[in-house]
């Protein structure tokens, strides 16, 4: 029998964390390549607890056809420097504007918004991110590592070009990257690495594209591994007003903002 | 001094500023952000006689200065409200309002019934306009006498404010307005959303499971405010004015085209301080233009 560490559940905000409104100033802009970027935004004050897998709501006003706010996946934070990490893809109207900020510029920012992956104890852990589904990853295995557990990060891109910021994750584990052209790491999809027939884990947390995290998923499933996603439905509000990112759950439609993002697959209909 | 109070009939409101059903949750949901008591009013989650699960994602699109939404009325239904609901809400210090709806007028009167019974629930908003439900919803809203039917059965058992939200999709609002004044509504509240529509052109696919959904926003607001201001020249029970209110300046336009009060609604989601921001705009206006009491500028549009 392999330790099974089955304790951990996803952990839900208190009523005394508050969500908060305020201007952050953009502090640093990173261009990784042509599509994916990394902002780092700071606060004026002490930034409240942030828990592995919680977003941010973003008001782009650098553009005026944005209409509401952006939900992005905190990155990584520092609270030495009160500073939130953003790692952005550009998408859309809205991901675009926010990668012409200038240094200086302030965003208001609607924060911390949703729930967080488990965090287990001294566990081996796998994280799955396949493109700007990284987002949330490298905060979760800082999180992972601190509390004791093996983490290993498989990152899936399409090809070494968009092999971004791994640099980041080695302090906190073991990094492997797939590649669908083969140019860096294992060839194929994240879930065809051979790291997932060859040793054994006992969770798998992603975030991504959902076809990806379906193929985590019945991973998951075969190999008896819990297994927690992340989901990026389209929402308004970010905070449970509007009841627009609803996900089919086995329990009825769930809020993605405020009873997600992360779910237990076995929760979801998939 | 200002001075912000208005009333509805015999409903006290300490600023013409309420938050509209369906963007606000019950309240809660803002309480980190803002002061509930600071608002004239809230109207809770439209409430049915039984649990929705309302319609499947995707219900929301992003449109030109707006957003088409299919939520479709979810909610658990009046009995959890009673229940469960209404003990954390009772005690703000503002009036909380009930979002009513239903698919058949027995519905309505049951749902109207049992709010009717809770003490600190001063009033009703009778949902006859929401274009997300396959039944009844806007249906209602839609017709001169079927508008007057369920006003009329509502009235029969609720006896506190019965304010009737309006549907901007008709050819002739003030004859709805007028016709539910008629069955003893006393207030109206207008507009909900407009029917609308997005289609991806990429994919050719609609970007709403329902296809069609209802549009929110300042792209409204000319509509709204246009019905607002026809409206309220043709009844004589109060008048609320919503759609598309984004700052105090909005919100003064509907007083001056004849709202008693104004909600907002999708403004919520991209600030969730705009309510209370909007009841210090106001304020500031009035202090600008010598204005001492809010009720004088109630319909003080100047034709001339």
């Amino acid at each position: 029998m392999k330790p099974k560490n089955s304790n951990a559940s996803i952990l839900y905000p208190s009523k005394s964390m508050k969500k908060l409104i305020q201007d952050f100033e953009l502090v640093k802009y990173e261009e990784l390549n042509c599509e994916h970027f990394v902002l780092d935004i700071k606060a004026n004050e002490p930034l409240p607890e942030i828990l592995p897998g919680q977003f941010v709501n973003v008001r782009v006003d650098n553009n005026k056809s944005v209409f509401l706010r952006r939900p992005l996946s905190i990155h990584n934070v520092d609270y030495e420097r009160n500073v939130i990490q953003l790692f952005v893809k550009r998408i859309g109207e809205g991901t675009k504007s926010l990668g012409e900020l200038k240094i200086g510029d302030n965003v208001s920012v609607v924060y911390p918004l949703g729930n967080s992956y488990s965090i287990p104890k001294n566990a081996k852990t796998l994280l799955i991110g396949g493109g700007c589904g990284v987002a949330p990853l490298l905060y979760l295995s800082k999180f992972l590592h601190e509390a004791g557990n093996e983490v290993t990060t498989i990152l899936g891109v399409r090809s070494s070009y968009d092999a971004v910021g791994l640099k980041a994750y080695e302090p906190y584990g073991r990094i492997l990257v797939t590649t669908e052209d083969g140019s860096q790491g294992e060839k194929g999809y994240p879930t065809q690495h051979s790291v997932l027939e060859n040793e054994s884990f006992d969770y798998a947390f992603t975030c991504g594209p959902e076809p990806m995290m379906k193929a985590v998923a019945a991973y998951a499933e075969s190999k008896d591994v819990i297994c927690e996603v992340s989901l990026e439905n389209t929402m308004a509000c970010g905070f449970g007003a509007c009841l627009c990112c609803v996900t089919d759950t086995k329990k009825g439609n769930k809020c993605v903002c405020t009873e997600g993002p992360v779910f237990n697959v076995k929760d979801l209909k998939w | 001094m200002v001075n912000l109070e208005v009333k509805l009939k015999d409903m006290v409101l300490k600023n013409p500023v309420m938050t509209a059903s369906g963007t606000f949750g019950f309240g809660e949901e803002f309480a980190d952000f803002i002061d509930l008591s600071d608002l004239g009013g809230i109207i809770v989650k439209g409430t049915t006689r039984h649990h929705r699960e309302g319609n499947p994602y995707p219900r929301m699109a992003e449109t030109p200065s707006g957003m088409l939404n299919a939520v479709g009325l979810q909610n658990k239904g009046v009995e959890n409200f009673c229940k469960d609901i209404y003990p954390r809400i009772k005690d703000y210090q503002t009036n909380v309002m009930v979002n009513v709806s239903g698919s058949v007028i027995g519905d309505y009167v049951e749902t109207a019934a049992m709010i009717n019974d809770l003490d600190h629930i001063p009033g009703i908003e009778l949902n006859i306009s929401c274009p997300n439900v396959k039944e009844g919803g806007m249906a209602f809203g839609t017709s001169c006498a079927s508008a007057k039917e369920v006003v009329r059965a509502v009235r029969k058992v609720y006896k506190k404010h019965l304010m009737v939200k309006l549907s901007p999709n008709v050819t002739d609002i003030a004859s709805i307005a007028k016709a539910v004044e008629g069955q003893g509504a006393d207030s109206v509240s207008l507009i909900n959303t407009l029917l609308g529509m997005a289609i991806d052109a990429e994919t050719r696919k609609p970007l709403l499971s329902t296809v069609t959904g209802g549009l929110s926003g300042p792209a409204v607001k000319p509509v709204a405010l246009r019905m607002v201001w026809q409206v309220a020249q043709a009844v004589n029970i109060p008048v609320v004015g919503l759609g598309g209110i984004m700052n105090a300046k909005d919100a003064i336009e509907f007083i001056l085209a004849g709202a008693t009060a104004v909600q907002i609604g999708t403004a919520n989601f991209i600030d969730p301080q705009v309510s209370v921001k909007i009841v210090e705009g106001i304020k500031e206006y009035m202090i600008r233009h010598q204005v001492s009491d809010i009720n004088d500028l109630i319909g003080a549009i100047n034709l001339k």
